[in-house]
Parts: structure tokens; sequence; C-alpha cells
């Protein structure tokens, strides 16, 4: 008998005559939604609670402003960025690579990508490596994130980003930057990820 | 077994057992017997009694802010530990689902029925890369196989890459924690460990060395920085196994785990079979009880989900019973494989607080562990048979528990079965032939009263070993039946 066989069988037997749980029967009294008026400034404060920064400016703004935060600097960003960021941004910026190899990853900067999803209630950011995202490596070597949020990827809270993410690609859900408490709970921002975390938010 | 891996250090403990019965796991070497001598050891040390006071009681603060945030904290929590009993109810289906789910994505799926298949399995998929270094996410799977020990003892080194695993690796130590393994130790004994064996093990730390945590973090990232660019094997654990669609879920805070679950071209998670969810949505209740249990925040720095091969990487899950099935077949006993590995229980502990986690003798310590260990390991030794009295029984750990596990009635049910110390017997049928019989009962009591300061502090004999973990209770002038009697 294969392991796997003997392992089956051992559960069936285990669970043999023990009671139901119907599945239509599992409580779901929880909030699939969370009233909020002001999900932008709701996101805002929560990412700056983990010691990200913050950027809340005009739709019209963003790409004035990430020409702003690259000026002079060696950035990576994912291909499919939207042009009316990429543009701006590559006149800012001292070089710009896009979607780079690994030991280039590890030169620059800082990299820029956008988002799939944001949650307002935990401050988190959600990419789903689609356009704009890039793979995971992209935003996880580079020691600074940059991240443009914009306002219809905002939601309130986790049962709405599951409901709007697809487990097809690879996610990636980001709460500030990388960190530790792991030395007599001291937290500690910064170990293996982005040591600095920069948000986007356009309202 | 004990043959050296290159440049690592020999392997700390050996499977206590191997085969046989489909349970097996490592028990800490050079421990004392029982969890009663390891804790009394741990409660003379001050250091520790120091930091895991600071620790428990900074993460039970953090832990009661965030829960109190959510108005639906209640709901969730029932939610959770309705999907984990149906879960589990039909744990055969929702493996062949996953399996499915996962092989379709392009994954292999192995089966482990011990620690020894389990290890067997890892070692022969690593050795088949050609690879003699493996990279590891922390994962409490792997340390009850034994599995670093075991690759060693096939020239594969394991590089542990969770800060505290790294710290407790350098040290030649044991996890004493779920969430925090090494915080038993403090930053001047970190700063020691990463000065004096950071070289052993790849890239020395920096000269002047400070004991600030910053600093100290900041010299793990250098030490692993090249491995992880460079490796090509890594191991995990997982959080959660989405049924419905094969995804593996980590959460994590360093930025490790993703290192090791991205950069690595193989990667393979060993997980046990009770941390399957049915359907992708379930996700949206465990994603809020988790985080705001375990490290008190509203979300973890990162978490990872993947279905299947993802970005040409090889992916292998190893599901792992190595005796959860035994745990599965208990009335009683089965609602700790709800468990989600928060550690919320051991922060609110007053017995984990005093002895810590060492005591347990166990990778799972705590509360958790007083009912997991026994039941996954067997109560033969006497550690063991042991755990399910590292309790007062106040009930802490029930309240806090995101998937409300009743960890007192269980401990209780394992006491039942555990083969008590004959001078406790003793007592006990001393107390049931007092507490029988009322007349008995109050003489006994008058009787006490008038010899009460001939009391001893502590018992000779076999009953030596009841009063050295107990402060005798002061016997009082007038029983309350007298007191009754008389007012």
């Amino acid at each position: 008998m294969s392991t796997r066989e003997e392992v089956l069988g051992r559960i069936r037997r285990a669970v043999e005559g023990a009671p139901e749980v119907p599945e239509a029967e599992i409580p779901r009294a929880y909030r699939t939604e969370v009233p909020c008026d002001d999900l932008a400034g709701l996101l805002a404060e929560r990412v700056a609670d983990y010691r990200a920064i913050v950027h809340v400016v005009p739709s019209a703004r963003v790409a004035a402003t990430l020409a702003g935060l690259v000026e002079g600097k060696r950035i990576a960003v994912p291909d499919g960025l939207p042009a009316e960021w990429a543009g701006p941004v590559s006149q800012a910026a001292a070089t710009v690579l896009a979607d780079p190899a690994r030991d280039e990853l590890d030169t620059v900067d800082a990299v820029l990508t956008g988002c799939a999803v944001a949650v307002a209630v935990t401050g988190t950011i959600v990419l789903d490596a689609g356009p704009g995202q890039g793979r995971r490596e992209l935003t996880l070597v580079p020691d600074h994130h940059l991240c443009v949020v914009r306002a219809g990827q905002i939601v309130a809270g986790v049962p709405e980003a599951i409901a709007r993410l697809s487990p097809d690609s690879p996610l990636t859900w980001i709460s500030g930057p990388s960190a530790t408490s792991d030395i007599e709970l001291d937290r500690v921002e910064g170990v293996h990820g982005p040591r600095t975390l920069e948000v986007v938010i356009a309202v | 077994m004990s043959e050296r891996a290159t440049g690592a250090p020999a392997p700390r403990a050996l499977p206590a057992e191997e085969g046989g019965g489909g349970r097996a796991s490592v028990t800490f070497i050079g421990m004392p017997r029982s969890f009663r001598e390891n804790a009394a050891e741990a409660v003379r040390n001050d250091q520790l009694g120091r930091n895991l006071r600071k620790a428990t009681h900074t993460i039970r603060g953090k832990r009661a802010r965030v829960v109190e945030e959510l108005p639906d904290w209640a709901e969730l929590r029932e939610a959770g530990r309705a999907i984990k009993d149906h879960t589990l109810r039909h744990l055969d289906r929702y493996l062949l689902q996953l399996e499915e789910a996962v092989t379709r994505a392009g994954g292999h799926v192995h089966w482990a029925a011990d620690a020894a298949e389990a290890n067997r399995i890892v070692t022969g998929l690593v050795q088949a890369t050609g690879e003699s270094d493996v990279v590891k996410v922390k994962s409490m799977a792997t340390q009850e196989i034994g599995l670093n020990e075991h690759l060693a003892a096939h020239g594969v080194t394991a590089y542990e890459t969770d800060l505290a695993e790294l710290i407790v690796q350098l040290g030649d130590d044991w996890p004493s924690h779920i969430l925090v393994p090494a915080i038993h130790r403090n930053r001047a004994e970190i700063r020691r460990i990463f000065r004096d064996r950071m070289a052993s093990w790849g890239r020395p730390a920096p000269e002047g060395l400070s004991d600030e945590p910053a600093a100290l973090a900041e010299a793990a990232r250098l030490h692993l920085r090249e491995r992880f660019l460079s490796s090509k094997v890594a191991i995990s654990g997982a959080n959660f196994m989405v049924a419905e669609t094969g995804t593996m879920v980590v959460v994590e805070s360093e930025g490790n785990g993703r290192m090791c679950l991205t950069l690595p071209e193989t990667l393979i998670s060993v997980v046990g079979i009770e941390k399957v969810l049915p359907t992708w949505r379930d996700l949206e209740v465990f994603l809020q009880l988790l985080p705001r249990s375990s490290t008190g925040e509203r979300m973890n720095p990162y978490t990872s989900m993947w279905t299947g091969a993802v970005e040409g990487q090889e992916f292998h899950l190893v599901l792992l019973d190595n005796g959860r099935t035994g745990v599965l077949a208990d009335e009683v006993g089965r609602q700790a494989l709800r468990c989600i590995r928060c550690s919320a229980c051991l922060n609110v502990c007053p017995v984990y607080e005093r002895a810590g986690g060492h005591a347990y003798g166990s990778v799972y310590p705590g509360p958790i562990g007083a009912i997991l260990t026994p039941q996954l390991r067997g109560m033969g030794s006497e550690l063991d048979n042991s755990l399910p009295y590292a309790s007062s029984l106040c009930g802490a750990c029930l309240e806090v528990c995101p998937v409300a596990i009743d960890i007192p009635e269980v401990l209780v049910e394992l006491r039942a079965r555990a083969r008590h110390p004959r001078s406790e017997r003793a007592a006990m049928r001393a107390a049931g032939w007092l507490l029988g019989d009322q007349a008995r009962l109050a003489r006994a009591q008058r009787l006490a009263t008038r010899l009460r300061r001939l009391v001893p502090r502590r018992l000779p004999g076999p009953g030596s070993a009841w009063t050295d973990t107990r402060d005798l209770p002061e016997i009082p002038e007038e029983s309350f039946r007298d007191w009754w009697k008389r007012s």
C-alpha cells in the first residue's frame, strides 16, 4: 500500500463516527464589507503606522511626484508600467533598468511599481505580478520599494481584497517595510526585504 | 547519523524514534526528565525570567489592542473554529482536492507517514538537485521531524534564515517560543553568538558589532545576503494550503521568507496535513485571525501566496502525517489540530512565563505544546507524561485562542491518561476517602488546625516531588466548617 493510501486510510478511520460539521453551517457572521468614507485616508494612516513613507497626491500630480522621488537615482521598473508615469520617471532618474536580471537588481537604488489591490484597514498593498508590478524578486532585492496605489484599487477590509484577487498568479501582501522583533521584542525595520517602503496614494 | 556536514556543527539531536506507529519527532536531548525538573531549573534563571516576562507582556498588550479594534472578532473566531472542524472531518477529501490542484498547477505532491519518511523524501529531492546547501524559512514542521539534523547526516547543510532561528542555529541552541524562538536570549548574548559563530557558517560578523537590535539585524542581513542570491534550493513550511485552488500561504516579517520562496530554482514545502483549508475564501478569516493573534499587528509585513510551480520554479509539497492522524482519532484531543501556531496561548500562560519554552522539551512549547506534544509523540516518556501537568488550568489560553481550542479540557483528559506519580496517586486516594465522609472531613480539618505549626514545608521521600513544586497553603486557625457552626 502506498503511503498516500495509508494516510488517507488512517484519516478515514480516525473521523469515522465523528460529528458532522456541514459546510453550509459554517457561521460567517463576520463583516465581509467594512463601511468606510475615506479609504485613501485610512490606508495612508495605517501604512504610516508601519513606519513606511506615505504621499497622498491628486491623480494629476502622481507623475510629477514620482519624478521628484526618483531624481538622479538608479531605478528598476517592471514591464507594463503605465506610460504616464514611465515617461517623467525616465527623464528624472539617472538610470532606468526595465525588468533587470537579478545581479543588476542588487545594484539599483529603488524599484518603482504599481499594485493590484490595497487594504485600508490593515495598511496592506498586494502585488499580483501583473503589468506594472513584475516578477516577485523585482520588489524584493532592491532596498527601497516605491509603490503607486490608485484610488480605485483600495478596498476596506481583508474579505474584499480576497474577493478581488485571484490565486492564479503569485501574490505578495506587503504591510510596511521588512521588520523583525526577534531581539528582545524591539521592533527593527529592515532586515532582508526592502528597508524602505514608500507608497504614493493617488486620490 | 552523526557524521558532520562540512563547516556545520554536529547535529544537536536525532529523532527520538523513527518509523513504527507513524510517530517520530525530536525530543530535546540533554533535558532533565520531566517538565517539573526542567521548569524548576528555568525558574532559578533570573535573566531568562526577565526576558520572558518582558516579551510575553509586550506581545500580550499588542494583541489585546489590535483584537479590540475588530468589532467582529468573536464572529471571526467562531468561523475559524467551524472551518477547521469541518476540514478535519473531511480531511481525506480536502487533501485529495489539494493534491489535484497542486499537480494541475505544475507542482509535485509527496506523502510522508512519519518523520523518517519525510526526511528521506526531502533529502532525496535535495540530492537530486546536486546541491549540498539549502536555505530554510522558519518552519515548525521541519523542526518537529529533525530535518536539519537528517540533512547534515547526509552531507547537506541547512541554513536557517529567520533572525531568531539564525540565533538559535549559531548558538547551537533550542527554540523556546513558536513566534520568537530566541526570546530567551538578550542582546548581549546575541552579539556574542554572532561575533563568535557567524564566521564558521559564512560571512563573519562586522568588526566592532554593537548589541543594538538594529546593528544585529544588519549583521544578519549582511551574513545571509549573498547566500539568498546564490542558493538553488529552499525548504519551507506553510501556514495555510487551499484545497480548492492548490495555493500555499506563508506569513512572515523579515523578507527571508520571500527570499527563500522566490529566488531558488527548487522549492520544497513540508506541511502538516492539518494545515489545509477548503476554499480560497476561507483565507479572509485566517488572514485576520493569525497576524492579530500572533505578532499583535493588523497584518504581518509579508504574506506570500503561490499556486504550484511559478516563475519557472520547481515546486514540491511534502504532506506530513507524523502522528496527526492519531490525534485526529481522539474525540477530545482532535481539536488541537485546529491550531494555527499563533503562540497567543504561550504569551498569556503563567506557567510558560515562569518555566520558559525549553522546559517543554519540544518544538511546541506552552499550553498548545502541553496538549500537542504528548498526543503527537505518545505519553511513553517521563517528559511527555508530565506535560499535561504543565498548567494551572486557569483558562487564559482558551480565552485568547483564535480557533477556540479548549486547552484546559484536553489537559484534564490527558491527565486522566497519564501515569501519575505514586505520591500524587496516594494523595488523591486519601482526598477521596476524606471528602467522601462529612464526619471524617470535619475531624481531619480539626486535627490539621491543631497540628498546623508542625506541618513541614517539604514532604520527605516520594512526597517531596509534590511539595517541591508547590507552596503549601496556610492552614487556617479554624476550619470553615467550625467557623460556620460557631457563627
